[in-house]
């Protein structure tokens, strides 16, 4: 199998050198101070100004306000009838760890081990990979990546999308330890198996797998003792690779979706004060103001998911944000699809603005609160005077795909292009058919 | 006390057996007539006739006579059956009683395994090994009595067993339960033959899949009559000798049973899916029921097949933990609740029956298990009868066993009273005129007063009160509780004379009429001898007053709470969200000041109403009346035809038979499910028609089915009538298992080997139907049969496909062949060779924006609908994905972002295209008098994020409407606090619960792409392995 595998991969880096948009080069440093005058500029904490402008200058916004009091500046962008963003925030990804999911070649996810803290996605990041475009081009301009596995997988990285290598796009290294926590729920046995009603459960996947978080808890602990130890002692790289997570540092992103998993959860924060985020937390909208009291927060990593059981509302995953918005619970949205890779953060917003989040609120869940939630706040997130000018143009309502065209995207306020391979094979075939 | 003397008589002649002609007698000969009466007793000849104080005489294992004025001969042993009722013994019939026990390994499809893609037994079989026609059952039987004892317990004195393994069984025999040589049990060598949908243990890899296993049976029926009625089958030319079609072909006169529940979908529907088979071949089986007939009772008398019915009802779950609690769904829960009514209902709706006792977790609970299903609405004498004379009827043995009659066989029970009350106690089972013990210790209350003495230096006396064959009590200095067992022979009991002391006395010793006589041991160590005598009647008390009278087993108080207390209701579907009633008369209605996105030419039109009656569209216009009709009013909202997906894998049981490359004879209508909620969950996206394909495991995959979202109708009414069929291709990478982990070994493995399987199989084609033209006797082939209606333009292919090379190379061998591909689906590079395309004639069906899952889909462009559209295409954008089709429209809207389709544009995506490239144009996919009245009510532009169906319509009926949804919420909510608050009653009743087991859901998907799964979500296919490694 080695070699077809191998030929594979051949294929892949050949298709990508056809396409690797080659012509599309990270943008230069911005030189001029640029205006963006005319749009609603929608600020990303739930304000929204009319006929706004956005100035930014040396990447940073100078000001974001009325149009009347706004300063001059050297390049003015018309924006007018457009909407303004912040730039877009996926929040739990792995994008440039993976090209094709089908490709064991093209896929640095997940590494061997249940107990690997030290292991750090940026140092496998691919700064070209062809899916960062897609996202951009839908205003999509920071990421988390982030590892994948068993247990303790390892740590993650924020990333801006527009870089010429890992160093250039890393915008906050090693900011999250992931932890995936084993499923609590039995699997049951026998010929019921699937039918609700069935046989005793084969083992007791239960209590396995609650001493499998045991035993990651014990491991904390040793940590937490290793941390104590004076300069000379012996370097354990795992252990050294925790400290973060004590000092609060770095966060802890627990993967999970049951209930009593995110009970457990809890336990990361009351034994050793860890910063928790949940990731997955389809249930989270159960037990919201358990999360509130414990200061935990939540990427909810997909809003377009059928419901849990058979017996939920309809639109239950659809309305859950609200929930968690309403208990006063730090969340986000994220597009976890494997079929579109991301590019669909936006929509999975819109919908939840449907059910419940109001637009603003929905945007907010892809901007500010991701940017809270990742540890970026203080750089990006909003439309804020001192924040890095990461910003979106569109040409209507993002968060609707009928409308949800962009036309210009800043990143720390480079001029990013606004094309991918997608866009350059279109054009190559509206050549070919001599299509508009 | 002379009964328990005779008693006695009868355990020494435990060892009487017929002696065999044929066999030597190692020892000396004891050849023994067993000539028994059984006086006194109230005998029940069958569920019509009871007989009081009468005799019952039997010899040599058979009855002699049985009435009120039954002479007894001298040489009978008289069995005093004053009090005891006696009945025939009960008949299983469906057990694999005696058989040897398989091994279950079985090579299912994956798409990371090799493949078995012939028979791996040597002989001269069949071409499938899970057609096991030739197993006989009577040759593979032996006695196990070890099994039959636990049957004889509760009642049964023979069974029907087979060995149940493969779809073709072969045959079944009917055995008494005795402890005797194989030779005398078996009653019937071959009393029926058996089927079910579950290959067993073969390791051939077709069939994969439930629609497989039917599409091989029904091949099957057609090769048998072939090699029957047709001298050359059996030539070089043919098949030579067949064994596995000879058998099938011996067997097909004896009564038929099929059980479609073993891996079957586990669903009430496989009732209907076996008997459509029979319908199809002219055989009516006897079907092993699924246990949820109930839900569907009309479907299932319809078929008018007989059925064995179990009682295998489900224990309550342990549901205090709301966490747990959550993941059981109302489906199961209802199910708990209403399971024990199945046999009443199938009863009342007039369906022949038997019972069975298999699939019970404890044998030992069946009659209780009856019981409870007489609390819930079975009648005793029914009962009686499906245990007796109904299988002893159809297997062909009711001059045998079902009845007490004389010239039967001795096989009857001796109970204390009526046997299904809950108070009485089975005493013997005598089976071919051998007697089994079953609780002889209750053939005589010793319960009574007795004056116990101690036989020591000085005699002791205490009155010993025996309450129980368990429980007694000695007045000595105090009244103490003794430990007591006595077991009808033997009793043990021990006590102290004064409480708290340590002289505690231990006695053991026998009955002998009213007198106990034994000897005991003090704590000290002394040995006494000891007697009991009966001094006096015990206290009358109510609670063990056994039996009574009359009406046998009162309901209400039994066993099962199940009984007593509220019932919920049953729904279509029978879960969550389901009705209570179904709809069928479509209302009229008038959709006022709506705009009208009508998908035809007149395009979207401002403040239009619509008027909807006897199903279908009746006008479209401005300020229509109409004052039959209820008024919808629509002002600010938007109407569209009901979206149509063209490629969706909802509603059925399985979806890949992945067996073969070409597997055009299975058929995604075999295999319809409806109690899917993915049905109402897509209504509510707007969704009315789905076309429900087969997956992508291989080149040329099944017969598709379209359906309308009619929740609740049943599988055959959610089928699309009068639309042309199709079949399901696929090319590429799954085809040729790329993902194969362990190496492919099915032909094809690159495209040109898909190329080549697909001219092969039309060249095949050409030559069945030129054969068939020209001899009527040509063998039937489902698989051709198939491919031969592509080439005439009956049936059309929608075929997956995604690189540019295989699509070309696909319509040319189309166009070789004299044909058209109709549709290619997902057709990611469709925009390569769009030109192409179009010259062909071929629609493209695809997703709007997924890429990047598979090198074949690194050039997936969310352009391409665009493109295609520009090019002149009939485009339509689909799902493959239960949850996606809910957003069907707002997908069909990325082509307004990618590629500046018109709003107009996009919205035909997903209306009238999909319905052209079905054939369905005619009467869905646009709003158009006549049309059939699929709509939805927007609550906003349809291709925005924003829009949610208020309101779906299929044939006018509204099968989902937003604000009755709210009420349903409602309802669903309170009929699972109900059902959690019973469950849990049951648990603090202190009856037996299990762990709540979370309810998962089988999803079939194609295999395509990676699907996430859902908490509860699990893929079929691994489901359907996993029951059989059980």
């Amino acid at each position: 199998m080695k070699k077809i595998i191998v030929t594979l991969s051949a294929l892949v880096s050949f298709t990508a050198a056809a396409f690797a948009q080659d012509d599309v080069y990270p943008a230069a440093k911005q030189s001029k101070k640029t205006a963006i005058v005319g749009a609603t500029v929608h600020v990303g904490n739930g304000q929204v100004i009319e006929n706004g402008t956005v100035v930014f200058d040396n990447g940073k916004i100078v000001y974001a306000g009325d149009a009347a009091a706004a300063p001059k500046a050297e390049n003015t962008i018309d924006a007018k009838g457009k909407q303004v963003y912040p730039g877009l925030i996926l929040p739990s990804s792995n994008l440039g760890l993976q090209e094709i999911s089908g490709v064991r070649g093209s896929t640095d996810i997940n590494e061997i081990g249940e107990f690997n803290p030290s292991v750090r996605s940026i140092a496998a990041y691919k700064a070209e990979s062809v899916i960062i475009n897609t996202l951009r081009l839908n205003g999509i301009l920071l990421a988390h990546t982030i590892p994948g596995g068993q247990l303790i997988a390892g740590q993650s990285s924020v990333v801006q999308l527009d870089a010429w290598n890992y160093e250039d796009a890393a915008y906050k290294t090693d900011m999250g330890m992931h932890f995936y926590m084993p499923s609590l729920l039995s699997r049951g046995g026998g010929r019921g198996f699937g039918r609700g009603f069935g046989g005793a459960p084969a083992g007791d996947p239960t209590k396995e797998a609650l001493d499998k978080i045991e035993s990651v808890k014990a491991i904390f602990r040793e940590a937490k003792a290793y941390h104590q130890k004076g300069a000379d002692k012996q370097i354990n790289l795992k252990l050294e690779a925790t400290k973060g997570l004590f000092n609060r540092t770095q966060k802890l992103f627990v993967h999970c979706d049951q209930i009593k998993q995110m009970i457990v959860a809890i336990d990361f924060v009351k034994e050793f004060g860890f910063d928790v985020v949940l990731v997955g937390a389809s249930e989270s909208w159960q037990i919201a103001d358990l999360l509130k009291a414990n200061n935990i927060a939540v990427i909810l990593t997909q809003e377009h998911s059928l419901p849990t059981t058979d017996d939920d509302d309809i639109d239950q995953p659809y309305k859950a944000a609200s929930v968690l918005q309403n208990a006063g619970v730090l969340f986000c949205l994220n597009d976890d699809d494997p079929q579109n890779r991301g590019r669909n953060l936006m929509f999975n917003a819109g919908t939840a603005a449907a059910y419940g989040l109001g637009k603003e609120g929905a945007l907010q869940a892809i901007t500010l609160n991701a940017a809270k939630i990742l540890g970026v706040a203080d750089k990006t997130g909003t439309l804020e005077v001192g924040k890095d000018a990461n910003i979106v143009i569109s040409e209507g309502d993002i968060l609707d795909m009928k409308s949800s065209i962009v036309t210009d995207a800043f990143i720390q306020g480079r001029a990013v292009a606004i094309t991918s391979k997608h866009k350059q094979l279109y054009d190559r075939y509206k050549h070919k058919y001599e299509i508009k | 006390m002379k009964k328990i003397c005779l008693m006695f008589v009868g355990l020494l002649l435990l060892n009487f057996v017929q002696a065999q002609e044929t066999f030597q007698v190692n020892g000396v000969g004891d050849k023994r007539d067993g000539c028994y009466a059984f006086t006194n007793a109230t005998i029940v000849k069958d569920a019509q006739t009871t007989i009081k104080n009468a005799t019952l005489l039997i010899r040599d294992g058979k009855i002699v006579a049985v009435g009120e004025s039954v002479a007894v001969p001298a040489d009978a042993v008289v069995v005093d059956c004053k009090d005891k009722f006696i009945y025939p013994s009960f008949i299983d019939a469906f057990t694999d009683y005696g058989m040897p026990q398989q091994q279950r390994a079985q090579a299912a499809f994956s798409f990371g395994g090799p493949s078995q893609l012939t028979n791996n037994q040597k002989g001269a079989y069949g071409w499938n090994q899970a057609l096991k026609s030739d197993v006989e059952g009577h040759k593979l039987f032996s006695v196990d009595d070890a099994r039959a004892k636990s049957y004889r317990e509760t009642g049964f004195g023979s069974v029907l067993t087979h060995q149940k393994d493969g779809i073709v069984r072969g045959t079944g025999t009917v055995v008494a339960l005795a402890n005797n040589k194989d030779n005398f049990v078996v009653i019937k060598e071959k009393a029926a033959s058996l089927l079910s949908f579950n290959k067993g243990t073969s390791t051939q890899t077709y069939p994969s899949s439930l629609m497989g296993s039917i599409a091989l049976l029904r091949q099957t029926y057609l090769d048998a009559a072939w090699y029957k009625n047709n001298p050359a089958a059996t030539g070089l030319q043919g098949d030579g000798v067949n064994i596995t079609l000879q058998s099938f072909n011996a067997n097909a006169g004896l009564p038929q049973i099929f059980d479609p529940a073993d891996r079957g979908a586990g669903d009430v529907w496989g009732v209907m899916r076996a008997d459509r088979i029979g319908d199809e071949f002219g055989v009516q089986y006897i079907i092993k029921a699924t246990g949820k007939e109930y839900q569907r009772i009309k479907e299932v008398a319809a078929t008018k097949a007989p059925l064995i019915v179990n009682l295998n009802f489900p224990v309550a779950m342990d549901v205090e933990d709301p966490a747990d609690a959550r993941l059981v769904s109302l489906q199961d829960m209802k199910h708990w609740e209403l399971a024990p009514t199945n046999p009443g209902a199938i009863e009342k709706a007039g369906i022949p029956f038997c019972l069975t006792s298999s699939d019970l977790r404890d044998a030992k609970s069946f009659l209780a298990s009856v019981r409870k299903a007489i609390e819930n609405g079975l009648s005793e004498k029914a009962a009686m009868d499906a245990l007796t004379k109904t299988p002893a009827t159809w297997f062909g043995v009711y001059d045998k066993v079902g009845s007490i009659e004389a010239g039967k066989l001795a096989n009857f029970v001796i109970t204390t009273g009526p046997v299904f009350a809950e108070k009485t106690t089975l005493l013997q089972n005598w089976v071919l005129g051998e007697k089994h013990a079953v609780n002889e210790s209750a053939w005589t209350s010793v319960n009574g007063n007795y004056t116990l003495t101690l036989n020591g230096a000085t005699p002791q006396t205490f009155a010993l009160e025996i309450k129980s064959n368990n429980s007694a009590t000695v007045i000595a200095k105090d009244t103490v509780a003794a430990t007591f067992s006595y077991d009808g022979k033997v009793v043990k009991f021990s006590f102290a004379p004064e409480k708290r002391s340590r002289n505690n006395i231990r006695f053991t010793g026998f009955n002998t009429g009213n007198t106990f006589n034994g000897t005991a041991q003090d704590a000290d160590g002394n040995n006494f001898t000891w007697t009991a005598v009966y001094a006096s009647a015990a206290k009358p008390d109510t609670a063990s007053n056994a039996g009574g009278r009359g009406r046998m087993g009162a309901g209400g108080n039994g066993g099962g709470a199940a009984g007593a207390g509220k019932m919920g209701k049953v729904t279509f579907p029978m879960m969550g969200f389901g009705v209570d009633s179904l709809q069928t008369n479509a209302q009229a209605y008038l959709i006022k000041n709506a705009t009208v996105w009508t998908s035809e030419k007149e395009g979207i039109l401002q403040q239009t109403d619509v008027l909807v009656k006897n199903g279908k569209i009746a006008k479209v216009g401005k300020n229509l009346s109409d004052a039959s009709a209820k008024v919808i009013d629509a002002t600010g909202k938007h109407v569209t035809a009901g979206i149509i997906d063209e490629h969706s894998h909802i509603a059925s049981a399985s979806t890949n038979e992945g067996g073969q490359s070409v597997t055009s004879e299975v058929r995604i209508q075999d295999n319809i499910n409806p109690d899917d909620i993915d049905i109402y969950r897509q209504l509510s996206g707007g969704v009315t028609t789905s076309h429900i394909l087969h997956g992508s495991a291989n080149t040329i995959g099944g017969q598709t089915q379209l359906i309308k979202l009619r929740w609740g109708a049943d599988d055959a009414g959610l089928l699309f009538k009068g639309a042309d069929p199709f079949i399901k291709f696929a090319l590429g990478e799954n085809v040729k298992r790329t993902s194969s982990t362990q190496g492919n070994n099915r032909y094809p493995d690159t495209r040109m080997g898909v190329e080549q399987v697909l001219n092969d199989a039309f060249a095949r084609a050409k030559a069945y139907e030129a054969a068939l033209a020209q001899n009527p006797a040509t063998r039937r082939d489902l698989e051709l049969d198939a491919l031969v209606e592509i080439m005439n333009k009956k049936r059309f292919i929608t075929c997956h496909s995604y690189v540019q090379s295989e699509i070309t190379a696909t319509m040319r061998i189309a166009e070789k062949y004299g044909f058209k591909i109709n549709t290619f689906t997902h057709i990611l590079e469709g925009y390569k060779v769009a030109d192409k395309m179009k010259a062909h004639g071929v629609a493209a069906s695809t997703f709007s924006d997924w890429w990047a899952y598979k090198v074949e889909v690194t050039d997936a462009i969310p352009y391409n609908a665009a493109i295609m559209t520009k090019v002149g295409l009939n485009v339509a954008i689909n799902s493959d994905d239960a949850e996606m089709a809910r957003r069907l429209n707002q997908e069909a809207a990325k082509s307004v972002k990618y590629g500046g389709l018109t709003e107009e544009e996009a919205l035909k995506m997903v209306t009238i295209n999909p319905a052209k490239m079905l054939h369905v144009d005619s009467k869905v996919g646009s709003i158009k008098a006549g049309k059939d009245a699929d709509l939805v009510v927007w609550s906003d532009n349809p291709l925005s994020i924003y829009a949610k169906a208020e309101k779906t319509m299929v044939d006018g009926i509204v099968y989902f409407d937003r604000e009755k949804d709210a009420q349903m919420r409602k309802q669903v909510q309170a009929e699972r606090s109900r059902l959690i608050a019973k469950m849990a009653g049951e648990k603090r009743a202190g009856r037996p619960t299990i762990p709540a087991t979370p309810s998962y859901k089988e999803v079939h998907i194609c295999n395509d792409h990676s699907h996430k799964l859902g908490m509860l979500e699990i893929e079929g296919e691994e489901l359907a392995n996993q029951n059989d490694n059980k």
